[in-house]
């Protein structure tokens, strides 16, 4: 026990001493937090549109204001054909083009019905997709309203129609940042305990300081505890500056208990270290095991859930995200943040990341020799 | 009892497409209190020798033993009692002086004060620099350093690997008389070098090469069984020299030896006046041929060229 705290007194004197990485432990979760959520968003705002409106009547005007008033579009210009608003398309000004025929409102009049014509720019599929949805939402508001207008002149009888609305629970305006914080604190705890810890162990192999305490009495959960509790520390004070930083920034805390996040955060966290001692025990030079750690942990963070929901992933993407730790992080962190989930809630969550736990040290302490 | 055993210690290592033998069946003993050198160049096998005694590496065949301790079964035991100063630099270079030699300290159960008359010598000259990370060191500073923290527990033995590889000769020497004081404190101690002027400094040597131990004696003793007179030959033209001299018919051996060549002869001493006539012969001028006194290095150039006993009867 004596030796342990020496050892760990040790491994708290380097790590405070190497400046570069103690600031790095700050800066990461400022930086990553303030710069993710903001740039990673699916939000499309300022779609751009071309008119070509070849009836110029009341109701075309109308339909048009619908769409300027909408807050999504931006009216790029009225062109005069259909042609000429390709002609901006090609020119990558207008992601819509909306045609208005001639004869619009006079077909709206008598026959209750018309035709309206959109084609979206889908060099980027994503804008296309929403544009086309916006639209569509445009033109149902603005069929809603006139038919309104109608049925209040008692000439028609009133039609019964079914509606539709959504609410979305947990993030009512669907805000993407809500969705991606509490995925940002994962991959913090993530770096920390994955990278962090890999990269101290194979250290001491590489300057060969191993070699010497081999050759001691040091007892080998000596050393391996030595080596993982300051990174556990460090993991939930990284997770804690998130927190902070997510409350400040984006007004984000728990709605669920904070100690059952930090009580998942630590297991996970023994998981991921078991994970990087087990990388330090096969890699020889740090370079090694950054590139091992690396690897790892991009098909972890991108299999993770963190930017594309699992659920749109293809089957068999899905079954290999059951053997990530990152995703259960990254839903536990979801569920605990935006949802209020219990310790009861999360139960096998927290199942199946100390079973992780188990297995990743179990076999890194299996590997792991004292003898080189 | 013997401070460390080795018998028919045997060890490979898989290399592409072949077997490396790093070790190949040695034996031999330490002497309690005895100062014992391994003496042989880079890839003789001396660093396995080391690892498989300070238990960081099995040995494929054959047992050894420190103080009596099997390497493999009471490798705990051997851990807590032996010193080891691995080739490399291998301190914290983040670590002050001070706090390297703290933490190596703590890690066996003792402190600085419980043992510092053991490094009081060699720590003083480090103590003005105590609070100076151990990365800023100069080589033979480090190398002071690192002696220190492989003693600051007391070991009842000492393995040095290559202590002295890249420190400028007068540290070297220091380092030797460093040495000599722990000895006389009864620490056993076993060293290695590539260094040939470093082996007569041992009480006892081993000639190493190939994984193979050639020779095993006092330094004095394996000068005695060169057995040959030695003839330190020089003329002002070095190179054209050697050549003439590897193709003179009496010639057993001859290496170029700093200032001169090392030479000896086969029918000595009646080719000595042939020699002299057939330098005469190839034009060189201002020759000198004078016998002197064989080297540790020359006989393990001797031995080297020589196949070894085993080697005849098989």
């Amino acid at each position: 026990m004596r030796t342990l705290l020496f050892l760990l007194r040790k491994e708290f004197l380097q790590i405070f001493r190497n400046k570069l990485i103690l600031r790095m432990i700050f800066a990461l979760p400022v930086i990553q937090l303030i710069l993710l959520p903001n740039a990673a968003t699916y939000e499309v705002k300022n779609i751009t549109f071309s008119v070509v409106d070849h009836d110029h009547s009341e109701y075309s005007r109308k339909l048009i204001n619908e769409f300027t008033a909408s807050g999504y579009f931006q009216l790029n210009d009225y062109s005069k054909s259909y042609d000429q608003a390709l002609d901006q398309v090609e020119k990558d000004k207008t992601d819509l083009i909306v045609e208005i025929p001639a004869g619009f409102e006079r077909e709206l009049i008598r026959q209750n019905e018309s035709m309206i014509f959109f084609a979206a720019n889908a060099i980027s599929g994503q804008t296309a997709g929403l544009a086309v949805a916006y639209a569509n939402s445009i033109i149902r508001d603005y069929s809603n309203n006139i038919r309104a207008e109608w049925i209040s002149m008692p000439r028609l009888s009133a039609i019964p129609t079914i509606e539709i609305t959504s609410s979305n629970w947990f993030n009512p305006q669907m805000n993407y940042k809500k969705f991606i914080v509490p995925g940002v604190l994962a991959l913090l705890v993530t770096l920390v305990g994955f990278l962090m810890s890999s990269l101290n162990i194979v250290k001491e192999k590489e300057i060969g300081t191993i070699e010497q305490l081999n050759v001691s009495p040091i007892k080998k959960y000596q050393f391996i505890l030595s080596k993982l509790i300051p990174f556990w520390f460090l993991g939930l004070m990284v997770l804690s500056i998130g927190f902070v930083i997510s409350f400040i920034m984006y007004g984000l805390y728990p709605v669920g208990s904070f100690w059952v996040g930090y009580l998942f955060a630590g297991i996970y966290l023994i998981a991921l270290l078991g994970f990087g001692l087990l990388t330090s025990i096969y890699a020889e030079t740090q370079q090694q095991a950054m590139f091992i750690a690396y690897f790892f942990m991009l098909i972890f963070i991108l299999l993770g859930g963190l930017f594309s929901p699992i659920e749109n992933m293809p089957d068999w993407a899905q079954y290999l995200t059951y053997v990530n730790p990152v995703r259960y992080l990254i839903e536990a962190m979801r569920m605990l943040v935006l949802k209020g989930s219990s310790f009861w809630d999360l139960r096998y969550h927290f199942l199946i990341i100390t079973a992780f736990a188990f297995v990743f040290n179990g076999l890194a302490i299996w590997n792991y020799k004292k003898t080189v | 009892m013997k401070s460390v055993e080795l018998e028919n210690i045997v060890k490979t290592y898989a290399a592409e497409k072949s077997i490396v033998t790093a070790v190949d069946n040695v034996s031999f003993s330490v002497e309690e209190g005895e100062l014992f050198g391994l003496i042989g160049p880079d890839g003789a096998g001396k660093t396995s020798i080391f690892r498989i005694l300070t238990t960081l590496l099995l040995a494929d065949k054959g047992d050894a033993k420190v103080l009596g301790y099997d390497v493999v079964t009471h490798y705990k035991k051997i851990r807590d009692i032996v010193g080891y100063m691995p080739g490399r630099f291998s301190l914290y270079q983040d670590l002050t002086v001070e706090e390297n030699l703290n933490f190596f300290a703590t890690i066996f159960n003792t402190t600085i004060q419980e043992n510092y008359d053991l490094v009081a010598d060699i720590y003083r000259q480090l103590e003005p620099f105590k609070t100076r990370r151990a990365g800023k060191l100069s080589g033979g500073m480090k190398q002071k350093l690192a002696l220190s923290c492989a003693l600051i527990h007391k070991p009842k033995i000492l393995f040095l690997d290559e202590p002295t590889t890249g420190v400028d000769p007068v540290s070297r020497k220091e380092f030797w008389d460093m040495l000599k004081r722990l000895k006389a404190q009864g620490i056993t101690i076993l060293v290695s070098t590539p260094y040939m002027d470093e082996a007569k400094l041992c009480d006892r040597i081993a000639l190493m090469q190939n994984g193979k131990i050639l020779q095993i004696d006092t330094p004095p003793n394996i000068v005695n069984k060169f057995g040959k007179n030695l003839y330190a030959v020089h003329s002002e033209n070095m190179f054209q020299l050697l050549i003439d001299l590897r193709t003179f018919q009496q010639t057993a051996s001859c290496f170029a030896f700093g200032q001169n060549h090392h030479l000896t002869l086969t029918e000595d001493p009646l080719s000595i006046t042939e020699l002299e006539e057939y330098l005469k012969s190839t034009n060189h001028l201002n020759t000198t041929i004078t016998k002197i006194e064989p080297e540790i290095e020359d006989c393990f150039m001797q031995l080297m060229k020589s196949p070894s006993p085993k080697e005849i009867i098989q």
